[in-house]
């Protein structure tokens, strides 16, 4: 990180002493609050035993000890690596406006630039809300069709959130797998796209828009910004977030010992080869944002439906869905929507199977 | 003075307009608040994340919620 910014972009240049005041001030508050982030962290498997079976003096072997003791675990250790991650995914964020990002895509080439276009998904801060008016940025500015695509695939499905979520009640195998294929698919899904040349499927009104006209560039953040940047974004995603944590991990927790195990597995295990067309099927017009999936994906788990039969359906829901067909058609001809669903869908059927195999 | 906040009517783009309603209220100045949905439009001020805030024709901060400290500031006052 650069020490102070030099650019001349505002008066502020006499401010910078207390730039680094307040910098210091946020560096000595950070040290003591790590340190009791990892300290909490560290001692809540023993906290959450000793709180089942000691205080509320449970029995080792009831299916309701097991419950509140997974309970009182699980849910501080995932809303504590939320906090960090959010927190380091925002300081992150600070540095990728999507103006930024649209210079470093226009004029790629396809294949690299469905790859660099992926990646970028994960870190540039971008609300679904956008995701038209964003597609207009990208397309008038010169990034390829195909790899406008893989953005807007990977933003929504490739993100902090569920990576974080799916790490602290899974593990991190199930985590590196969804981060893995989520972005493979963006990128291939992209380039696919992309090869078919459907850019005379977009409206017209679209293609007459003059790019960079009255174009609007962010001044850089200092550092004290940057951090209240990544603390914004905290008190934003985690307050948001937090509900839905918490249901999930209820709903993990109280089915744990009351459903049969295996009760999902005729339906959705592995050898039901139909299910993860279906299940892809069925969470197309479901939305839902990453956090709000959860739930349901630990319930399914849980009970005996296969890993990749749940990831599809967790992937259809959050990537593509029908409010977000509604307005992509204010830009896109019917035949684009089309291919694109069609196109991302197939891939995450594809994913499925492979996991299902695999694993 | 005219403030357009340039929002398809997402949940940011509402607290945006109520924070630009709020400054012009506080500060007494005389200017219209209009809220633009229509993504045509949006691309037309080559604004391509939203929420944004064009005052007089001028495009004065994108894909955030200002401050209202920031919105009195563009008002002059």
């Amino acid at each position: 990180m650069k020490p102070i910014q030099t650019q001349a972009c505002c008066p502020e240049a006499s401010a910078a002493p207390a730039q680094t005041e307040t910098m210091m001030k946020y560096v000595l508050a950070g040290i003591p609050l790590l340190a009791a982030w990892w300290l909490v962290y560290s001692n809540l498997e023993a906290f959450s035993g000793w709180f089942a079976y000691d205080l509320l003096k449970l029995s080792h072997e009831s299916h309701f000890g097991g419950a509140v003791a997974f309970f009182v675990y699980d849910t501080p250790k995932v809303l504590l690596l939320l906090t960090l991650v959010v927190f380091g995914v925002g300081l992150i964020r600070s540095f990728f406006t999507p103006d930024r990002t649209r210079k470093l895509l226009a004029g790629r080439r396809e294949s690299a630039g469905n790859v660099l276009a992926a990646l970028l998904g994960i870190v540039t801060p971008f609300c679904t809300c956008s995701a038209v008016p964003l597609f207009i940025g990208f397309v008038t500015a010169g990034v390829p069709l195909g790899v406008t695509f893989s953005f807007l695939i990977s933003a929504p499905m490739v993100n902090e959130i569920a990576v974080v979520l799916l790490y602290g009640l899974f593990g991190w195998r199930v985590a590196a797998i969804y981060l893995g294929t989520g972005l493979l698919i963006a990128m291939l899904a992209g380039w696919v796209i992309g090869k078919f040349r459907l850019e005379h499927h977009l409206e017209d009104w679209v293609l007459e828009i003059k790019a960079g006209e009255n174009a609007y560039t962010e001044a850089n953040m200092t550092p004290p910004q940057r951090i209240r940047y990544g603390l914004d974004a905290v008190r934003d995603i985690v307050g948001r977030v937090w509900l839905y944590v918490v249901l999930g991990i209820a709903v993990g927790a109280a089915i744990h010992g009351y459903v049969p195990e295996g009760f999902m597995a005729s339906i959705m295990g592995r050898e039901a080869w139909w299910a993860i067309p279906v299940s892809v099927l069925i969470g197309i017009p479901m939305y839902s944002n990453a956090a709000g999936i959860i739930p349901i994906v630990h319930a399914l788990l849980e009970k005996g439906a296969a890993l990749g039969t749940v990831l599809a359906f967790m992937m259809s829901v959050i990537a593509l869905s029908l409010p977000e067909a509604v307005i992509l058609r204010k830009v896109l001809k019917p035949t684009l929507i089309a291919v694109f669903f069609g196109v991302v869908g197939f891939g995450i059927i594809l994913v499925g199977y492979i996991f299902n195999l695999v694993i | 003075m005219l403030i357009k906040v340039l929002g398809p009517g997402c949940r940011k783009c509402l607290e945006t307009e109520k924070l630009v309603q709020e400054a012009v209220r506080e500060s007494g100045c005389e200017a219209t608040v209009e809220h633009v949905r229509d993504i045509a439009q949006i691309a037309q001020h080559g604004v391509f994340t939203t929420p944004a805030v064009v005052v007089d024709g001028e495009v004065k901060s994108v894909g955030r919620v200002p401050s209202k400290a920031d919105i009195k500031k563009w008002l002059g006052k």
